[in-house]
Parts: structure tokens; C-alpha cells; sequence
């Protein structure tokens, strides 16, 4: 049964994946995290840095992780296979059908509204985000920098998040050498 | 063979184009240059409707790709071509976390990569808010206002609603209103 769940759980998830992976977060909240519990936000937030670093997309990523944490290796393929099923089968059709889909005035309309509720959707889930996984100054320092270079300065994530771990690493060194003194 | 080869060149792709769906796209412009199943000219179609519809931009061009070359098949091969070595990558990764995690070294390293997560999250998120205020510094309407309000209005009933309603149900408000007000 689980197995049906998690492919059915992801289905929801990819359909909702507008604007790149990480618009997913709010429907991961929902579905994995309340819904299911089968994950922490802690933990979906450790998948999200690493699935930064290694091959492939975001979403894909994700699924595959939280699939494999349930399910071992049959869950991390049932899961990436309902994440991607949504755009298998809307790629599909617009592509035998509706080649100029992108240009009909409609469509760009909704989309432009879509892009307002997905920007609220995010928002909000920063915000559980920055409750549950930044929880000193050394986060918040660190939040802060990797915004700001992502956002204004145009860094790509991978350098971030290795500098990131780097400085999780380094912190944790000096706060026990501290503690020690 | 010719079916082979395509998901050899889109389970390529997925190895080696490591953070998000854009980072496929110099791999799927220089497939465009170098076989037949698509042109670059179809490539920026497909990234207006890649953006129109949901799905990672990388899983919707080896959908698009191999379905114009090969039919349903092609679609539903090369789609899995390019996800596959991020699978088989993310199962040793897992396997190897679920091991190591209480581990005093991955637990520090955890603890930078949250807040970085966050803040990556809240940059792609400001991308999006620019995008869907249609912000143009300089020009004359900078700003869409019709935007900005029918964002309030979402955020309002979300602040209300936002813990028994469905993350989808404001997706379709927001497709709604985008209709309603022409945004």
C-alpha cells in the first residue's frame, strides 16, 4: 500500500513543480511532512543541500531521497516515477497537440497568477522553514550570506552549499574547542 | 538503434548537469547541434513551455525530445535515461547518510547545509517575485500593481486559511485570478 501512496503522493507533489523544484517545497510541507510524516522539515532541508551538489534536478532528487528513506531502493524509483509522471504526460500531449500552447493568451494569463500564488506558497513556507531549521546566530549569519550571493549576486548553489558545509564543520570544531577551554 | 543512442545522450546529460533543470540546457543545445530529434529553435520553444506547465525543465525537454523523434516510447525512455544516474546517485548518498548521520562530522556539516537550504529556497523564491510583479527597474510601469494586490489578497486568505486548505487549491485561485483580472 505504501508503495501506491508514495507514488500517488508524489503525482500531487510534480504537478505542482512551477517555476523550478523549488516551488515543490509547500506541497512537501503538506503531503510528506504533515500529511504523512514521512520525513522532518530538518531532514527534507539536509536533502534539498545535497541534492544541490549531486547530478541531476531538485525534484527528482527529493522524491528519490525521501522514496528510499520509506521503501529502500523499489521506493526511490516508485517515487521519482510519480514526480516526473505529471510532466510525462502533459509534455506528451502538448506535444502531439497543442504546439503553440505557450502563446495562447490564456495560458499566460493563468500563469502570471499561477507565478503570485507561488511566490505566496514560498514565502509562507520560508517562514516554517526559518522556524524549525535555523535555530542560532551562526543559521541566521549563514542564511542571510547565501541569500544575498544567490539572489543579488547571481552564485551558483553548488559553491554555497559547499562553503556551507565547510562552515557547519568549522563551527562546530570551535564551539566544542570552546567548550573544552 | 537510433532509440539507444538518444538514451544514451539524455542519461549523459542527467550524470553530468549537477544543480537544477537550467544546467541542462548546454547539454541540450549541443544535441540540438548534433543529431536530428530536435533544433535549437524547438529547445527555446520548449523553455516557454517548460515554464508554462509544471515539471523540472530538464525531464520536460527529454519528454518533448524524444517523443518529436521516437513517439510515446521515445517519450517515456528518454525521460527515464535522464533521471536515472541521479537515482542511482541519490540511493548510494541515502544509504550512505542513513549510516553516518549520527556521525559528529555529517551532523556539523547538516548544520551549515539547513540554513544554506533555507537560503537558497527564499533566492529562488525572490526570483519567482520578481517574475510575478513584473518588476522593470526604469521603465515607466515598473511595478504590476493588479499583481501586487491580487498577492495581498492571496497572502491574507493564506494567513487565514493556510492551515487546513491545500497548497494546490491556491495554485488554482492564483490561475483564476490571473484570468479574471488579465494579469
Amino acid at each position: 500500500m505504501e508503495y501506491l501512496q508514495l507514488v500517488w503522493s508524489f503525482f500531487k507533489i510534480g504537478i505542482l513543480t512551477f517555476g523550478g523544484g523549488y516551488a515543490m517545497l509547500p506541497m512537501i510541507q503538506r503531503e510528506i511532512v504533515e500529511r504523512r510524516g514521512w520525513a522532518t522539515e530538518e531532514e527534507i532541508l539536509n536533502y534539498y543541500a545535497i541534492g544541490q551538489c549531486t547530478p541531476g534536478v531538485i525534484a527528482v532528487n527529493t522524491a528519490t531521497f525521501i522514496g528510499a528513506r520509506r521503501k529502500g531502493i523499489a521506493g526511490g524509483f516508485l517515487a521519482t516515477l510519480g514526480v516526473v509522471l505529471p510532466s510525462l504526460i502533459i509534455i506528451t500531449v502538448i506535444a502531439a497537440v497543442l504546439t503553440n500552447f505557450a502563446e495562447i493568451p490564456a495560458v499566460q494569463h493563468a500563469l502570471a497568477g499561477i507565478r503570485v500564488a507561488v511566490v505566496v506558497l514560498v514565502g509562507f513556507s520560508v517562514w516554517k522553514l526559518l522556524r524549525s531549521g535555523v535555530r542560532n546566530g551562526f543559521g541566521w549569519c549563514l542564511f542571510v550570506l547565501v541569500f544575498l550571493a544567490s539572489a543579488f549576486f547571481g552564485i551558483t548553489p553548488v559553491p554555497l552549499v559547499l562553503i556551507s558545509a565547510a562552515a557547519g564543520l568549522l563551527s562546530g570544531f570551535l564551539r566544542e574547542r570552546s567548550g573544552k577551554a | 538503434m537510433k532509440i539507444l543512442l538518444m538514451c544514451l545522450e539524455f542519461f549523459k546529460t542527467g550524470l553530468l548537469s549537477v544543480g537544477g533543470g537550467l544546467a541542462t540546457l548546454p547539454f541540450l543545445y549541443e544535441m540540438a547541434d548534433r543529431y536530428p530529434w530536435f533544433t535549437r529553435a524547438q529547445l527555446g520553444d520548449m523553455i516557454a513551455v517548460s515554464e508554462s506547465t509544471p515539471g523540472p525543465m530538464g525531464v520536460n525537454m527529454a519528454t518533448y525530445a524524444g517523443y518529436s523523434a521516437f513517439g510515446v516510447p521515445g517519450a517515456v525512455l528518454a525521460t527515464f535515461s535522464l533521471v536515472l544516474p541521479s537515482i542511482l546517485v541519490i540511493l548510494i548518498v541515502s544509504r550512505f547518510l542513513q549510516r553516518f548521520q549520527d556521525s559528529g562530522l555529517v551532523r556539523r556539516i547538516l548544520s551549515g547545509l539547513r540554513p544554506a537550504s533555507v537560503g537558497l529556497i527564499a533566492a529562488a523564491g525572490f526570483g519567482i517575485l520578481k517574475l510575478a510583479l513584473q518588476i522593470e527597474p526604469g521603465a515607466e510601469i515598473w511595478i504590476s500593481w493588479k499583481a501586487l494586490g491580487a498577492g495581498l489578497v492571496l497572502a491574507g486568505l493564506y494567513a487565514v486559511f493556510g492551515k487546513k486548505a491545500h497548497p494546490i487549491l491556491f495554485i488554482g485561485l492564483g490561475a483564476a485570478a490571473g484570468l479574471v483580472m488579465g494579469l
